[in-house]
């Protein structure tokens, strides 16, 4: 995680590649998500790359509600609702359904949050990759329970106020390191991206759906409530992440290692991207300053 | 038009989910049904079977898996025991709710703890509101063929329908059976065809949150097709009689039994087996004893069995699941049916097995001859 070298083929993608993005979209205006949502714009950008021949899955998250209730749906692409641990699961048989009866050029695309995937759902998540299922999971983590109103989950990092942290202190596990869970498993694709760094995002949602089998894309998403911030700055702290190292954008190699695919032109320190979110307050400085080393 | 075989109960069934030809099949051992995972998988190696075996790292991802596939359109298959079943229970809701024909064949087990491996209807018998329909059998042929009966009727209904065999006693003993050919079965069970299913060229949203005036007119809608059920399975069943030449009936009544007798049994599963014995040689021995077979759980045959019990002065039924502070789970259900007659039979709750405790003919012989003894308020436990 702590390797810096760029990799050589990621580091060269086109200036243009803002402008190649399709005019179309797949998720509807009227949704119910949050103003600065991460997740929704996330969602937004991952469907105009994968297209209109997409089935989402989803389990209990965000998006569970983002995407609206009957009779109304956000996606103009077909959505399967699960139940909070199985998105991995049901997506697998989504996927053996199509190949049952020959269906071919459709993407399977598990969405899901950080507890779907770093808790409840993991069990599942490791069945399916090591079965090489043919689908893409996309996890957007807003690092705590969001929908059910803040509760921390692995994904929470290390001194962020929760509702289930309020002093912030309980909490003292560091975040779980679910690129590292996944690799073990020898997945297709392996990345971490942010719609807050579009260019590189593109670029590797691109190459997952270029790709077949088990793929899986790490995305950080900010929640302006979660992470008391304001919402018109939820792109620009989701960025800061990226910028002090919190948040390093990551891809697997050919070789099986992970490699930074960009890297920062600002660099900052930890301590300006904790202190710009209101759940860092009570964390001491020198927690702050020991996370500031690990990074280095 | 068929072939003569004996086979060990799990085979049967896989027999029965082959000549379904399901697209999908996911699966997770549990004893005693893994041995039906077993051959569906040797079927699949050999050719036999073209379905996509998924091989699932937990019972959760079993049902999920099915539940993926069967909302794209396949028909799917699964199987489960006990504590896998367990498992499953928050997706048997979604299943249902979701209004997907599915088929699952429950091995019924103990549920723990302490560790028990033997025979027990708790575990399907505590998913009885899930919305699954629920299908008792009393043999390998019966389990075979309803589950054939059982995709028909699930596909019609869009309702899921769980078939049950007792784990060991059917799964686990080898039975002279009836294989029915492929073509046969193609000509009862057509291909199915889903009304609604994930497909991108027909974009739509499954399982999206419902608000409460809505929520409650879905269910509406649910409990009247599942009153429905009886109609539609009855008409796949008999079906199935003028095709196959076996006739399946949510209530029966034993042959072995005396229809005019004030006393009748009844009870579910392969247990009627050895009750059928007794009853023989209760009759044989001037005690005269009816004996029902029920074979629906959900929907609960309510019409049907106040007409088999409405002369009755005595009714026992015997259990093989507990409902701890009731009682037997099957008793109670009995009791609110018969509740509506207008000359209510005593009805006495005897659990006659949990856990695999043997049940011989003797067993029920002795509870019948000392009938007068049986509380009709408290649950009856045999002296151990």
């Amino acid at each position: 995680m702590n390797n810096t070298n760029i990799s050589p083929t990621e580091n060269s993608f086109s200036k243009n590649t803002a402008w190649q993005i399709t005019k179309a979209e797949y998720m509807e205006s009227g949704h119910m998500a949050c103003p600065g949502c991460g997740a929704a714009l996330s969602m937004r950008h991952t469907l105009k790359i994968l297209g209109p021949q997409t089935i989402v899955v989803m389990p209990a998250c965000c998006w569970a509600i983002i995407a609206g209730g009957q009779p109304t749906t956000a996606l103009s692409v077909p959505l399967l609702h699960t139940p909070f641990a199985v998105a991995a699961a049901a997506a697998s048989g989504v996927r053996r359904s199509l190949t049952a009866q020959g269906k071919t050029g459709v993407e399977v695309l598990a969405w899901a949050g950080d507890g779907g995937t770093f808790d409840i759902g993991l069990q599942g998540i490791s069945g399916a990759a090591e079965r090489h299922e043919d689908i893409i999971y996309i996890c957007y983590d807003n690092e705590a329970y969001m929908n059910t109103g803040i509760q921390q989950s692995s994904a929470t990092p290390h001194g962020a106020w929760t509702t289930t942290t309020p002093g912030g202190k309980e909490f003292q596990y560091a975040k779980k390191d679910i690129m590292a869970i996944i690799k073990a498993h020898n997945p297709s694709y392996l990345a971490s991206a942010t719609i807050a760094y579009p260019e590189d995002f593109y670029l590797k949602l691109k190459k997952a759906k270029a790709a077949s089998g088990f793929r899986f894309i790490h995305l950080l998403a900010a929640c302006p409530s979660g992470w008391k911030i304001d919402s018109q700055d939820a792109l620009k702290i989701t960025r800061m992440a990226v910028d002090s190292g919190v948040f390093p954008l990551l891809e697997m190699d050919d070789n099986g290692l992970l490699r930074q695919t960009l890297k920062p032109e600002n660099s900052i320190p930890v301590k300006d991207y904790l202190k710009a979110q209101g759940r860092f307050k009570k964390m001491p400085d020198l927690e702050i300053e020991a996370w500031q080393k690990e990074i280095g | 038009m068929h072939k003569q075989a004996i086979l060990l109960g799990s085979d049967a069934i896989a027999h029965g989910v082959r000549l379904s030809r399901p697209e999908v099949i996911s699966a997770y051992p549990i004893t005693p049904q893994t041995h039906i995972i077993e051959t569906l998988s040797e079927m699949v190696d050999s050719g036999e079977l073209k379905s996509q075996y998924i091989k699932v790292e937990s019972e959760m991802s079993a049902i999920a898996a099915v539940l993926g596939s069967v909302s794209t359109g396949s028909r799917s298959f699964t199987a489960s025991s006990s504590q896998g079943l367990a498992m499953m229970h928050e997706i048997l809701h979604w299943v249902a709710g979701a209004r997907l024909p599915l088929v699952l064949v429950n091995a019924n087990r103990a549920l723990g703890a302490p560790w028990n491996i033997w025979s027990d209807q708790s575990d399907s018998f505590s998913q009885r509101d899930t919305g699954w329909l629920q299908i008792y059998c009393e043999t390998s042929q019966e389990a075979l063929d309803t589950i054939i009966i059982a995709y028909k009727a699930s596909e019609q209904l869009m309702l899921p329908i769980m078939v049950m065999i007792d784990g060991f006693i059917l799964s686990h003993t080898m039975e002279r059976l009836l294989v029915p050919d492929q073509q046969i079965v193609d000509d009862y069970l057509p291909a199915y065809k889903a009304p609604y299913r994930l497909d991108p060229d027909n974009s739509l949203t499954f399982g999206a949150a419902a608000h409460p005036d809505l929520f409650y007119e879905l269910k509406k809608t649910f409990s009247e097709t599942m009153t429905e059920a009886l109609t539609v399975l009855d008409q796949c069943q008999e079906e199935f009689a003028q095709k196959f030449g076996r006739c399946y009936q949510p209530v029966m009544r034993c042959p072995e039994g005396d229809e005019k007798s004030n006393t009748a049994l009844l009870c579910c599963g392969a247990m009627t087996g050895t009750v059928r014995v007794a009853v023989a040689e209760l009759n044989k021995n001037g005690t005269p004893t009816d004996l029902i077979k029920l074979r629906l759980l959900r929907p609960f045959p309510n019409r049907e069995l106040c007409e088999a019990l409405k002369d009755k002065k005595q009714v026992i039924v015997l259990n093989r699941a507990c409902s701890y502070g009731v009682g037997g789970t099957l008793s109670q259900e009995v009791r609110a049916a018969l509740y509506n007659l207008p000359q209510r039979p005593l009805i006495n709750d005897v659990m006659i097995s949990l856990g695999g405790k043997e049940v011989f003919p003797e067993t029920i012989t002795e509870v019948v001859e000392n009938r007068e003894q049986l509380s009709s308020v408290e649950c009856n436990w045999l002296d151990s």
